[in-house]
């Protein structure tokens, strides 16, 4: 929470940091999301709101769907250009401040679709915060990329920023092995 | 499979079914646009064929065949439920050639023909309401006709200016996409370029990977 300083007298105390700074802290854990699910990557966005993965824990838990209500706009899947001005509208509707996650490639660069009716990335539209790749990406991977969303808010950085990819784990055995 | 509503169509219409094709129990019929609608109104109403159950109605555009041959196949594609056979029914048009609506025979149809009119731009007489279904009222142009230019977009929305946007780095790069519609057709037609996609070019060693690109070359502005 940026500059903290904490002043013990006895045995109460006081801690005093800037203004902005708590400002960004309560946003940061308070991210009342639009989920704009239009494709396949609704599915994984489902698994990661709900209890399995569940992204309340992570202080984004309560999705509205009102963008006067919303200021974490997810923009799930691929956009057509049927739908770019619906697209458009719901962010201009959205209250400052406001940020935006491509999820997936769809949506971060239009993804396998490279034709007559699909916006190559929603970043043709609306300024997109955080991009998170895959087909549809893991779990972890939108973790992170709201883990690098909430730092972004802490540090007041609005620089489009991408998921990087995991290291690779350890190649895991797929099948028991045979008894000898 | 369906050959006997092939032989069934043949004693009825006679010299009107221009063609009969059977590939590996594909049973299909082509007759000429002025008798669409009547072969469609027999196989449904035949006790023998009973075709009841309309599956889908679409178009394929053979550009090539112009001049001798009318450039689009109309297809109906029909089942019996109570047989159990199915036949396709075929019929080709030219350029702005129209052919009667099937909603009468089945009204199903209706839904397909909308379709149809949208991504080839065949008209259908008698349809009480030809608009575009998937696309939107401002495209031009009909997108599954093979001379529609495979790299045109037309937005609704102005695209945003960014310096993002257009130099995008990977993961967002070259490789990712559907690469095989950015290869230059010409050139391969001509024998020059044989590369298939990107990743296997990469393979292949005819492209360098984008680790080893400079960014000059890929077009994109690495900012340090």
């Amino acid at each position: 929470m940026g500059e903290v300083k904490v002043l013990q007298t006895g045995e109460s105390g006081f801690a005093t940091t800037r203004f902005d700074a708590l400002l960004a802290w309560a946003r940061k854990y308070s991210l009342f999301q639009y989920p704009f699910a239009t494709a396949c990557c609704g599915m994984e966005f489902f698994s990661v709101a709900s209890s399995r993965y569940d992204i309340a824990r992570f202080g984004a838990e309560a999705p509205r769907f009102s963008p006067r209500q919303a200021d974490l706009l997810w923009v799930v899947g691929t956009i057509v250009q049927r739908q770019a001005p619906i697209l458009k509208r719901i962010y201009d509707q959205m209250t400052d401040p406001k940020w935006v996650i491509a999820f997936g490639t769809c949506a971060s660069c239009g993804g396998f679709y490279d034709n007559y009716t699909t916006v190559p990335g929603i970043d043709k539209l609306i300024p997109v915060d955080i991009y998170i790749p895959g087909c549809p990406p893991r779990p972890e991977a939108v973790f992170d990329g709201l883990i690098l969303l909430q730092e972004k808010i802490s540090n007041g950085n609005r620089e489009p920023l991408v998921v990087p990819p995991r290291e690779l784990p350890q190649l895991t055995q797929l099948r028991k092995k045979e008894p000898a | 499979m369906s050959q006997r509503v092939l032989t069934r169509l043949r004693d009825e219409f006679g010299d009107r079914i221009l063609e009969t094709t059977d590939f590996r129990g594909d049973e299909v019929a082509i007759v000429a646009p002025a008798d669409w609608v009547e072969v469609a109104a027999f196989v449904k109403r035949d006790p023998e064929c009973m075709m009841n159950h309309f599956t889908d109605i679409t178009a394929a555009d053979y550009p090539e065949r112009e001049p001798e041959q009318p450039r689009f196949d109309l297809v109906v594609c029909v089942r019996s439920m109570l047989h159990r056979h199915r036949i396709r029914l075929k019929t080709r048009l030219a350029d702005g050639e129209t052919v009667a609506t099937l909603g009468p025979v089945w009204a199903g149809a209706s839904w397909g023909e909308r379709e149809v009119y949208d991504m080839f731009g065949i008209t259908f007489e008698g349809h009480p309401d030809l608009r575009r279904i998937l696309l939107y009222e401002e495209f031009v142009g009909y997108p599954l006709r093979k001379d529609y230019p495979i790299d045109r977009t037309q937005p609704l929305v102005p695209y945003r200016e960014d310096g993002l946007v257009g130099s995008k780095l990977p993961p967002f790069g070259q490789d990712e996409g559907q690469p095989w519609t950015r290869i230059n057709w010409q050139a391969r037609l001509r024998g020059e370029d044989q590369q298939v996609s990107p990743a296997i070019a990469l393979q292949q060693g005819q492209r360098k990977a984008l680790s080893e690109t400079s960014a000059h070359e890929t077009g994109a502005e690495i900012e340090e």
